[in-house]
């Protein structure tokens, strides 16, 4: 599944399954938009502007993009 | 547990705990906050750092002390290998035992420690910091303070919210991955560091003795590079290369902030420390001995303003951080900067030029005008921050 922005624009999603919870991703997200706890993440889908840096910054590739690709 | 205490430390690394340790000492109350259930748990670090930085605040101890450190080993892309000794100079230490020692201390100083209690937001009190909400055990909570220290770590959230510029730019932040292995016959008193673009473009890759062939070997990427290759990419390529049947007994992701400190770390009812503050070493990326420094300076004048009764008192902690080490970090910076874009041929013939100079005369000052020679600017900022 394949979360989905108020425009209609697929996104970026996190694989908690996969994930180590380091807070790379929440440094250098612009909006805050992800919220981190002990061992729980999730983005707080109104704020993600889709921008991708987390995507780059996770050092275990656990930020991905959707299927169709939203990489600008 | 109050309802208000004088202080709030959000975090319990090695910043927050000297934040939290150094303003009890004067007698004010303090709690101190963790998001985890274990204070010192996970590591997320290569737990490499000086003598001198452990013992400004701490006696060395065994029991936290996983491999003592005389020697740097650096390696050029075409393998040349150059060694420093210096004599016994740092130590590799087990985190999880060293963080739990530092919190201790200043719970000894009177700090109330929690863990498990997860601060997601902050009180204001007309449009100045007045304590936080915290999550505890799925309870939403609330605590008040005259003075919140965010300890919060690479995600910085805490002094976000306290309207102060914390968000790290993706191409500051190291984002790093390392495993903790076995069998790893590497001598147990050197830190190894390795150069180059297939290895660790634009940074190092590290392998650290943790004693009994035991070593934490990991590399980070800038988001630049991660764009392209991951940290765990370029980590599978060299143990495939190098080990490829080391057992793994940890795996471990984390970021480190490299950049210089931010340009402000303080606001009314709110201080930033540690990696929230970006108080890491830019050049090195260690952050555990000048965030205890950036904690105990901030735990100080935190304690003193609610003394005086003087908000504005905190102020001062931006300019104290500053003299302390800012400024050093920053040259560190610049020189960071200098040996930033290095070829692999340009790091090859660095060792070769450096490996002529006499074993007794080497010194890391010494190695860095090496291969800054043909930046004259960068020479000065070396002087400043190096014995040459």
């Amino acid at each position: 599944m394949y979360r989905q922005a108020k425009t209609g624009q697929l996104m970026i999603e996190i694989l908690p399954d996969k994930c180590d919870f380091c807070g790379c991703c929440v440094g250098v997200c612009p909006e805050d938009a992800i919220e981190l706890k002990e061992a729980e993440i999730f983005i707080l889908d109104p704020r993600c502007t889709n921008c991708a840096k987390c995507v780059w910054s996770c050092p275990i590739e656990v930020i991905k993009f959707n299927k169709e690709g939203v990489m600008k | 547990m109050k309802k208000e205490y004088d202080i709030i430390v959000v975090g319990a690394g090695p910043a927050g705990s000297m934040a939290a340790r150094f303003a009890a000492e004067q007698g004010v109350s303090v709690l101190m906050l963790e998001k985890d259930r274990d204070v010192g748990y996970p590591v997320r670090c290569g737990e490499a750092i000086s003598k001198v930085g452990v013992e400004e605040f701490i006696p060395s101890d065994d029991k936290w002390i996983a491999a003592k450190i005389s020697k740097f080993s650096f390696n050029a892309p075409d393998e040349t290998e150059v060694i420093l000794d210096f004599g016994e100079a740092g130590y590799v230490l087990e985190r999880r035992i060293f963080d739990y020692e530092l919190a201790r201390t200043a719970a000894d100083a009177g700090t109330e420690i929690l863990t498990r209690a997860y601060v997601n937001g902050l009180l204001f009190d007309n449009g100045k910091v007045r304590g936080v909400k915290y999550e505890y055990y799925g309870e939403q909570k609330e605590v008040k303070a005259k003075v919140v220290i965010a300890a919060d770590g690479v995600e910085s959230r805490v002094g976000r919210w306290a309207g102060l510029e914390t968000h790290i730019d993706f191409r500051d932040m190291e984002s790093a991955v390392q495993i903790t292995a076995a069998n790893i016959p590497v001598d147990q008193n050197t830190l190894y560091f390795y150069f180059g673009k297939d290895v660790s473009p634009n940074g190092y890759f590290w392998i650290f003795p943790k004693g009994n062939n035991k070593a934490n070997i990991g590399l980070g990427v800038s988001g630049l590079i991660g764009k392209k290759k991951s940290a765990q990419s370029f980590l599978d390529d060299f143990m495939n290369k190098h080990y490829p049947n080391a057992p793994v007994l940890t795996k471990i992701a984390g970021g480190v902030p490299c950049a210089i400190t931010l340009k402000k770390i303080s606001a009314p009812g709110i201080m930033l420390v540690g990696d929230a503050a970006r108080q890491v070493n830019p050049l090195s990326g260690g952050g555990i001995a000048s965030g205890m420094i950036g904690g105990s300076i901030a735990g100080r004048i935190a304690a003193e303003a609610v003394k005086m009764n003087n908000q504005d008192h905190i102020l001062n902690y931006d300019k104290a951080w500053a003299d302390r080490l800012g400024k050093r970090h920053e040259i560190f910076n610049r020189i960071k900067e200098g040996i930033y874009n290095f070829s692999d041929e340009k790091f090859n013939n660095i060792a070769h030029a450096f490996n002529k100079v006499p074993y007794d005369k080497r010194t890391l000052g010494r190695l860095f005008t090496t291969a800054l020679i043909n930046q004259p600017s960068l020479l000065v900022d070396i002087v400043k921050v190096f014995v040459v």
